[in-house]
């Protein structure tokens, strides 16, 4: 049994538990920072195993591989934890200010916590039908924050948001169904194996079908338009943690089954994967052009970066994988920076509409550095992180002679620049409507700690990764290899050959 | 026994369908309902349906005999089912808090979150 693997998962619902014992005190919240803390230690504990044995797998009660449960991490999963530990962290701390005490008494953090868990629980599962449970449990939390508060806007959002997630889940509940009816194994280690000897044409009908249940989860085109109808209801800290981790989730599980298990007509479902990846690229990004609010642009900007992900995806090549893996690493930390300095904003500018906010640029220039930061970062300037995120991407379609993919790819990012500029120049350059100063110092002291320590943390590991990409670049490349050739991760997981499984788990 | 189970989803799917092109929200949540009971169904089948012939192992033995339902996917049905059931206890309340406070069932008329005059 290895205890660094469970560790990430049991240590957010213990905290959770914990959060909602002390929920009516101030103690809570600060158990959900420590919590976090915690848990983000857990997961550079198991990415640092990761990194020095390659994939690392334990059999849940011991029953052994194709039969119990599986837990696995191989480079992708533990660093996709680590990243979910430093989001956490950050937004927990972030909650301690933006959370009323209101909603905290109503169980905020232990929700939050088991969000979490539930993220990284579908991270660290080698189970097709465990994945379906982390998945219903990060959903379950989800529902509640967001509805958490109970406005009007909230309850609008609430439905689309609740009503749409739950037809993807029930298709990836049929198709693990059908999976199951064909193949006869959930493991995911034993799928590879399994699908293989399946009949291709059967085998790509439940690929599809699980490619529109993830891509509703992941907010693809033509599938996301729950994504900007309720992102910019909850409060800043919700919606924060919903932009960094949960489409990422989608994303996640697209890249795991499409590169493990559904490759047996790769010309055909990538070739969808990438229309798909232009296309939600280009819709998001003219959606967010429309927009007149802080937190409804980079909703639509979640939808327009979920492409560059799929794209690499989508391009099946080493240099492609490596590139969405560093964007998705990147994007997270980026995305849930931004809508915490939205939060910021609505809070000393008195909203988030860019036509009744202004003046932030004089008023508080320490918040405006720091949304320029992950802003340009998101449009792809260099020296930030999402510069070298797209320039891989970018050179791996121009290395595939993909001329069209990589026009649409950097035109995507000039529009972002537009999207951007028009936040910094609408909210932070023009004078505020009611010729007001918005200024920090308004803030009490610890108010603003625990606003901009998360903020300021994040962007300057944007400007770190930007900096010195080359340690990230490499581990990006190790995810890339295990994704291309799962070698590692199924010897992980079975220990074997798969051919003496049976009279070996007989015995 | 598996085509009559088969063809009882494709209805089931069919008319969960036409219940969620409605516009009515609890029109939409009741067809929701349907289309899991139809997924649960689809697991189920999937373990193969026999009737009379319990899982039952023999002493000694390591596996059933042959000619039995695969017991797993039951089991996951279990599940399933008891998660659905969570949801939609959720998904109803929700839809009547919202009708509560929005003071209507139709979709369209939701436009609090998405404003119609919005982009300019």
């Amino acid at each position: 049994m290895i205890w660094s693997l469970p560790l990430p998962i049991v240590v957010p619902f213990i905290t959770a538990i914990l959060a909602f014992l002390f929920r009516r005190n101030r103690e809570g919240r600060w158990i959900s920072v420590m919590g976090s803390g915690v848990m983000l230690v857990a997961g550079v504990l198991l990415l640092i195993r990761v990194l020095e044995e390659g994939p690392v797998a334990a059999q849940m009660g011991n029953w052994p591989a194709p039969f119990g449960i599986t837990l696995v991490a191989d480079t992708l999963s533990a660093v996709m934890v680590v990243i979910t530990g430093i989001t956490a962290l950050a937004v927990s701390l972030y909650a301690v200010t933006d959370i009323t005490d209101e909603m905290e008494e109503l169980g905020y953090h232990a929700l939050f916590q088991v969000l979490i868990a539930g993220v990284t629980g579908a991270f660290l599962t080698g189970d097709l039908f465990n994945l379906y449970v982390w998945f219903e449990v990060m959903l379950i939390s989800s529902f509640g924050l967001l509805i958490l508060g109970g406005s009007k806007v909230q309850m609008d959002a609430g439905i689309k948001y609740v009503t749409l997630n739950l037809i993807s889940t029930i298709l990836f509940l049929s198709g693990i169904g059908l999976l199951y009816g064909t193949t006869g194994t959930l493991n995911l280690a034993d799928l590879h194996f399994a699908a293989a000897e399946v009949d291709p044409g059967l085998m790509t009908v439940i690929a599809v079908m699980f490619m529109v249940g993830f891509g509703v989860k992941a907010a693809v085109f033509p599938l996301f338009f729950w994504l900007p109808a309720s992102y910019h209801t909850p409060s800043f800290a919700v919606s924060a943690v919903f932009a960094g981790l949960l489409t990422k989730v989608g994303v996640y599980a697209l890249m795991r089954m499409f590169t493990l298990v559904f490759t047996s007509d790769i010309a055909f479902t990538h070739t969808i994967l990438l229309w798909v990846a232009a296309l939600t690229m280009i819709t998001g990004v003219l959606g967010a052009a429309a927009q007149t609010d802080f937190r409804r642009i980079l909703s639509f900007h979640i939808v327009s970066q979920i492409g560059y992900m799929v794209l690499g995806l989508a391009l099946m090549t080493p240099l492609a994988m490596m590139g969405a893996v560093f964007y998705l690493v990147h994007h997270i930390i980026v995305k849930a920076n931004l809508f915490l300095v939205s939060g910021v904003a609505n809070r000393i500018a008195g909203g988030t509409d860019l036509d009744k906010i202004g003046g932030l640029y004089k008023g508080a220039p320490l918040l405006a550095l720091l949304f320029l930061i992950p802003a340009f970062s998101l449009a792809g300037f260099p020296p930030l992180s999402g510069f070298w995120a797209k320039y891989v991407l970018v050179k791996a379609s121009l290395d595939l002679e993909m001329w069209l993919i990589a026009f649409v790819a950097l035109s995507v990012g000039l529009m972002t620049i537009y999207s951007m500029t028009k936040i910094w120049g609408r909210a932070f350059w023009k004078p505020h409507p009611d010729g007001i100063t918005p200024k920090l110092a308004h803030l009490s002291l610890g108010d603003r700690l625990c606003l901009l320590v998360p903020i300021a943390g994040m962007a300057a590991m944007t400007v770190f990764i930007g900096l010195f990409p080359e340690p990230f670049v490499q581990v990006a490349t190790t995810t890339a290899e295990e994704l291309l050739d799962p070698t590692a991760y199924l010897t992980a997981v079975i220990g074997e050959l798969p051919d003496t499984l049976p009279e070996e788990a007989a015995e | 026994m598996e085509v009559f189970v088969a063809i009882m989803v494709g209805a089931l799917v069919a008319a969960s369908v036409y219940l969620m092109l409605a516009r009515n929200v609890l029109r939409f949540i009741f067809g929701l309902i349907l289309l899991s009971n139809a997924a649960n169904l689809l697991i189920f089948a999937s373990g193969g349906l026999t009737p009379e012939a319990p899982p039952l192992i023999a002493e000694g033995a390591y596996a059933p005999a042959e000619g039995v339902a695969n017991a797993l996917p039951q089991a996951l049905v279990l599940t399933a089912i008891v998660i659905g059931f969570g949801l939609f206890a959720f998904a109803l309340v929700l839809v009547y808090r919202g009708y509560q406070n929005l003071g209507t069932l139709n979709s369209d008329d939701m436009r609090l979150a998405e404003p119609e005059d919005a982009p300019k």
